[in-house]
């Protein structure tokens, strides 16, 4: 089968792949500059950018609200997502199908969109604190990776086992906890990951949802590049994609990089 | 299942959508078209009428097909290459297209600012290389935040079309090219035609995704080239013009719409072509 893989093919995939890796490359390489403003190559070689971050108030609270903010909003998802997944698994009646495009239709709606409709319906009409129409944004955003993930691992759950379980007597609540959840746990832990990653990753919702004391990490990097040219965001850079890194090896190591392909 | 658990298992998730995600919509809608001179859509004849406004629209649509096409054009061969290795070479090379997509688009975007900024890598290369003298204007350009747009989303169309590339069998390929044609032509007769869905479901999610974005055209546009998200933020924060904001939202929502039923509609038509087996 390599023989199929003749040079120009060989030759734009090695084009593409630098062309993805290379930017990733050069900002960690920037991270470590002597310098007082970004330079490529770098001069000398320096910490001070993460000893810079890890300083910043702004950018360690930003970090810990961001991380705060994906962890509520994926558990919300999932306590909502999980049932409505299950009903729509298990329940095949006329306007299943609405309902799910239904539960799927946050992603109809930009980023952007959302973040604005949610702050003036929340913030400025009904009064509601910045961080709870931020939440409520973020788990939008997420629902629909729930339903998608959980649903189609839902569907891989032979029907029949469940039917065993309540003939056996388990109540029906018993038998969802004993014989479905166990069957799924691969789908959730997946749905998990991506949903968290991508509520910490987010910035079009949170844009408008931001404001004094409430502010993500993402959006908090968006206006510190707007007034500084300096490495500390090529260090904060590093920092995520270190963690990003630790991630993938951990799903690989026990689900299968195929989990993160969502 | 009977029907009072299965509604009582979706509620939740049904009040959630319809309290903060149906109603804030629909309060946006009813701005548009709720005028001092009553129910109208003349705040939509002002936008398509105006040409600073259409300069936008026809910015970010330009900027969405381009990103898409090159996407694609990238995505194709590359994700027909990884389908060929073999299954060690193929999780690394699946796991490089993945890692982007899992980092920031602000730290991805932030690359392309130290690549494409007066002091940056391309600019300091031609400088030393004297291939100019002064530096280019690369950066706040439709052709940075397209540049940016195709490093964000070429990893989701070679994703898109791994698992699709995956499923054809080699032999159709050996078979197209033991009758005699050659390698490009097998490719464009045979793994072309196979991959279509997969490149559609890809161009959806790319086209998509480069119409909405906001992050990358934020940073790699700056304040004079807009696009519709960029322009909703300053309209709504910087002018503080709500109705305009509101107007810019709903276009942009239909648009998206409009763009995923046509792909969708056009993704319908091929399989059922695909099916009568011409």
């Amino acid at each position: 089968m390599a023989t199929r893989k003749n040079t120009p093919l060989t030759i734009i995939a090695i084009i593409v792949f630098a062309f993805l890796i290379l930017p990733l490359v050069i900002i960690t390489i920037t991270a470590f500059g002597g310098e007082n403003t970004i330079v490529f190559p770098i001069k000398s070689f320096s910490l001070k950018w993460f000893a810079n971050v890890f300083n910043s108030e702004t950018f360690v609270t930003s970090f810990l609200l961001s991380l705060k903010l994906a962890l509520l909003a994926t558990v919300l998802a999932l306590l909502v997502g999980i049932p409505a997944a299950y009903a729509l698994a298990r329940h095949w009646e006329k306007g299943n199908t609405f309902l799910k495009s239904f539960f799927l239709s946050p992603t109809l709606v930009p980023g952007i969109v959302l973040g604005f409709a949610l702050f003036q319906f929340l913030i400025i009409i009904l009064q509601i604190p910045l961080f709870i129409g931020l939440l409520l944004g973020h788990f939008l955003t997420v629902l629909p990776y729930i339903i998608r993930i959980v649903g189609a691992s839902m569907e891989q759950v032979d029907i029949s086992i469940e039917e065993v379980a309540w003939s056996l007597g388990c109540t029906k609540p018993k038998a969802f906890f004993k014989v479905v959840l166990p069957n799924i746990s691969s789908g959730i832990t997946s749905a998990f990951m991506l949903a968290f990653i991508n509520s910490f990753n987010n910035i079009p919702v949170s844009m408008f949802l931001t404001g004094p004391g409430v502010s993500t990490l993402p959006t908090t990097l968006m206006n510190y590049i707007e007034y500084y040219y300096d490495p500390t965001v090529s260090a904060v850079s590093v920092i995520l994609m270190l963690a990003t890194i630790a991630i993938m090896y951990l799903v690989e190591k026990t689900l299968g990089i195929g989990a993160l392909l969502g | 299942m009977n029907r009072k658990s299965y509604l009582l298992l979706m509620s939740p998730g049904l009040v959630l959508l319809l309290f903060f995600l149906v109603a804030p919509i629909i309060k946006i809608l009813t701005t548009t078209v709720i005028t001092p001179q009553g129910l109208s859509l003349s705040n939509y004849t002002k936008f398509f009428r105006d040409s600073y406004y259409m300069a936008i629209f026809v910015r970010t649509l330009k900027i969405a097909i381009v990103t898409t096409l090159f996407c694609a054009l990238l995505g194709i061969p590359t994700a027909y290459f990884i389908s060929l290795c073999g299954a060690q070479k193929k999780k690394i090379l699946l796991s490089v297209s993945v890692f982007p997509l899992l980092t920031n688009s602000v730290i991805r975007s932030f690359a392309w600012i130290n690549i494409l900024g007066k002091n940056g890598v391309v600019n300091s290369l031609l400088l030393q290389l004297h291939l100019i003298k002064s530096p280019l204007n690369l950066l706040y350009t439709d052709f940075s935040i397209t540049m940016g747009l195709i490093y964000l989303f070429l990893p989701l169309m070679i994703i898109s079309l791994v698992g699709v590339m995956d499923n054809i069998d080699p032999s159709f390929m050996e078979a197209a090219e033991s009758m005699g044609a050659n390698r490009v032509r097998a490719f464009m007769k045979v793994i072309f035609p196979l991959s279509l869905s997969g490149i559609i479901v890809g161009s959806v999610l790319v086209f998509t995704g480069s119409l909405t974005a906001y992050t990358t055209p934020q940073l790699l546009g700056g304040n004079k080239h807009l696009v519709m998200s960029t322009f909703i933020y300053q309209k709504a924060m910087t002018i503080g013009d709500w109705t305009g904001a509101s107007v810019i939202a709903t276009v942009m929502i239909i648009t998206t719409i409009i763009v995923i039923k046509l792909l969708n509609m056009l993704a319908t038509k091929l399989d059922r072509r695909e099916k009568d087996g011409n």
